[in-house]
């Protein structure tokens, strides 16, 4: 009861983190029979939609299975099946340079865009437009910038053409497409990743710039050498939940590419997707969800191994 | 690099240079609602001679009687729509039962499992928990392939229920989220409650939830948002048009638009009616939406 209350939620938890409050009668089983009341339904939800289809994933992906005849258990066949598929490893460079693009672009602006609205402005309408993306789905904003950046009519190209540059087939290039769809998203998260920051910049006290400024630093010095620092364990935190999310990028290419052109965009999840409810290759797909189970743990370990998110600068000073 | 500027002059330069970025940042944020607009309001067959217009070209509301199944299909046709008709309104609907149902059983459910983490006493209650957390970090194609299955076995594909299903009962983020919060009511409250002989149901609905009104309120919120945005699993399950939502009808109507001449202002206007109640809802709640943003990032 005491290790998982570390990154409590704000304010109020300190009073209680003890737990529960001492009952009187304090016989072994507690209030067994009525938390189990209590907890029954979310833990019928646990077992039916996360423990079982977890491990019943793991099975499948040691089968032949097309929904239709019984699962077939064939070992680790799919696994060897995987590395000499180039269609995975496509997938797995593909989804990278989305990653790379996506949370490097994403990371920069979020970090200037929040520090930029925490030195300036106080103002929710300024927050509020910031945040005004995110809370629309992600089909809404592919597709509304797959009309903004359509090689025809698109305001983007009408743009370019006006500066007398070229038209860019945005979605319709191999080399293009990634960068797109990656730069898209980018405008969908970054609002929302700066107000993650923002409330890491709200928590270093303001003693900490007053002492700054009174030794005469400017504000590229206080960024640097304070700011940056000092927002050390929440931009780890940040980073392991935007890289995790940037890693399952599937809704944008579904409705704009479709893993096209000739599977410059087919992404992970998108492969995934289509071997299982297009091709119906069920065993094969759980395979490959599970190697990105295994990626996805192993870069989020190493994400919070190399930021040493749990220690704070704040507490030695 | 804008607020950068070391030393000041007499102007504040640095101040003014973060201004500008911070106005061009939320005219980029704010461009493309607008386009989304002024494209719905078009008429597709004039886009093409006057794309780069700001106003709306040759204005109609067309696009809006198409997407709604108002307009018949020479109508459709005149304006560079296509000859099926679809309804919107249909689509709305379903998305407002998911999201409802899914926000209301997942909120409450998780609530009593909070409760029973956060204030009561029994064996095995921190080993559940942790159990429960790790779910966290499973990824959720990993569980939707089964999920999928397990649906289609029991038979609730094209179902309502099978698609509010996986998340109806419980989400580890959620009851791990509560009970940070229930964790904190003061004892004294519960306490006095009991000495007046009020039982756990009691305390739950009399004391828990009205004293966490605002976590949950932004729970809701949350969960509401993730829901009525979910594209991949309602995919799966529910493409059939009697429980079709708007992301998914939206992906078909795209799918379904001409590839040469595809009905921009059509799929515009559908794409800002599937977008306009998250906007309501945000220009409604505005602070608590942005307030929930840091709450969830401490988290």
């Amino acid at each position: 009861m005491t290790s998982d209350t570390v990154h409590a939620a704000p304010r109020r938890t300190e009073a209680a983190s003890r737990g529960a409050p001492p009952r009187r009668r304090g016989r072994r089983l507690g209030d067994l029979p009525i938390a189990l009341a209590f907890v029954l339904p979310a833990a019928l939800g646990f077992v039916l939609f996360y423990l079982w289809p977890t491990l019943r994933a793991f099975y499948l992906s040691l089968t032949q299975y097309n929904v239709l005849t019984p699962p077939r258990f064939i070992g680790l066949d799919n696994y060897e099946r995987l590395l000499g598929d180039h269609l995975f490893w496509n997938a797995l460079v593909v989804t990278a340079e989305y990653v790379v693009i996506n949370i490097g672009v994403q990371t920069v602006m979020s970090v200037l865009l929040a520090v930029l609205m925490h030195r300036l402005t106080r103002s929710m309408f300024v927050r509020g437009v910031v945040l005004l993306p995110f809370l629309v789905a992600n089909v809404v904003v592919a597709l509304v910038w797959f009309w903004m950046l359509d090689y025809q009519l698109g305001i983007v190209n009408q743009g370019l053409e006006w500066l007398g540059v070229d038209r860019l087939a945005f979605f319709g290039e191999s080399e293009l497409a990634i960068p797109t769809i990656a730069l898209v998203n980018t405008w969908r998260h970054v609002g929302y990743t700066a107000l993650l920051i923002f409330a890491g910049l709200q928590m270093i006290p303001s003693s900490v710039y007053e002492a700054a400024a009174i030794d005469g630093a400017g504000e590229w010095r206080i960024f640097w050498r304070v700011t940056l620092p000092l927002l050390r364990p929440v931009m780890a935190l940040v980073m392991v939940l935007t890289v995790i999310g940037s890693f399952q990028v599937f809704d944008t290419v579904a409705v704009t590419t479709g893993g096209g052109p000739i599977n410059a965009t087919r992404v992970i999840y998108y492969y995934i997707y289509d071997l299982a409810f297009t091709r119906f290759h069920f065993g094969y797909a759980a395979a490959l969800s599970s190697v990105l189970f295994v990626l996805l743990a192993g870069v989020a370990y190493l994400q919070l191994r190399l930021s040493r998110a749990g220690e704070s600068d704040l507490k030695g000073s | 690099m804008a607020v950068t500027s070391p030393r000041s002059g007499r102007l504040p330069w640095g101040r003014i240079a973060g201004w500008a970025v911070l106005v061009v940042v939320m005219i980029v944020t704010l461009f493309p609602f607008y386009w989304m607009l002024r494209t719905s309001f078009s008429s597709t067959r004039s886009l093409a001679a006057g794309a780069t217009d700001l106003l709306p070209v040759d204005f109609t509301l067309g696009a809006y009687r198409r997407v709604l199944g108002l307009s018949s299909t020479a109508e459709a046709v005149a304006e560079g729509g296509s000859s099926g008709t679809v309804s919107f309104w249909l689509f709305l609907r379903n998305s407002i039962v998911v999201a409802t149902v899914t926000t209301a059983g997942q909120v409450f459910f998780s609530a009593m499992a909070a409760y029973a983490f956060a204030r009561m006493r029994w064996p095995g209650r921190d080993a559940v928990f942790m159990l429960f957390l790790t779910a966290l970090m499973v990824p959720p194609i990993f569980t939707t392939l089964p999920n999928f299955i397990l649906i289609k076995d029991l038979g609730l594909l094209n179902t309502y229920l099978g698609i509010v299903l996986p998340h109806l009962l419980m989400t580890p983020f959620a009851v791990f989220f509560l009970r940070q919060f229930f964790l904190g009511v003061n004892a004294s409250l519960e306490e006095a409650a009991r000495i007046d002989g009020a039982g756990h149901v009691r305390i739950f609905f009399r004391i828990i939830l009205p004293v966490n009104k605002a976590p949950i309120a932004t729970l809701a919120i949350l969960t509401y948002i993730t829901s009525w945005n979910d594209y991949f699993w309602p995919l799966l399950v529910g493409k059939d048009e009697s429980v079709r939502v708007l992301t998914v009808a939206l992906g078909i109507f795209r799918s379904q638009t001409p590839q040469g001449s595809p009905d921009w202002a059509g799929l515009m206007a559908a794409t800002l009616f599937a977008a306009l109640p998250m906007i309501i809802l945000f220009t409604m709640l505005g602070r608590r939406v942005i307030d929930s943003i840091g709450y969830t990032g401490v988290k």
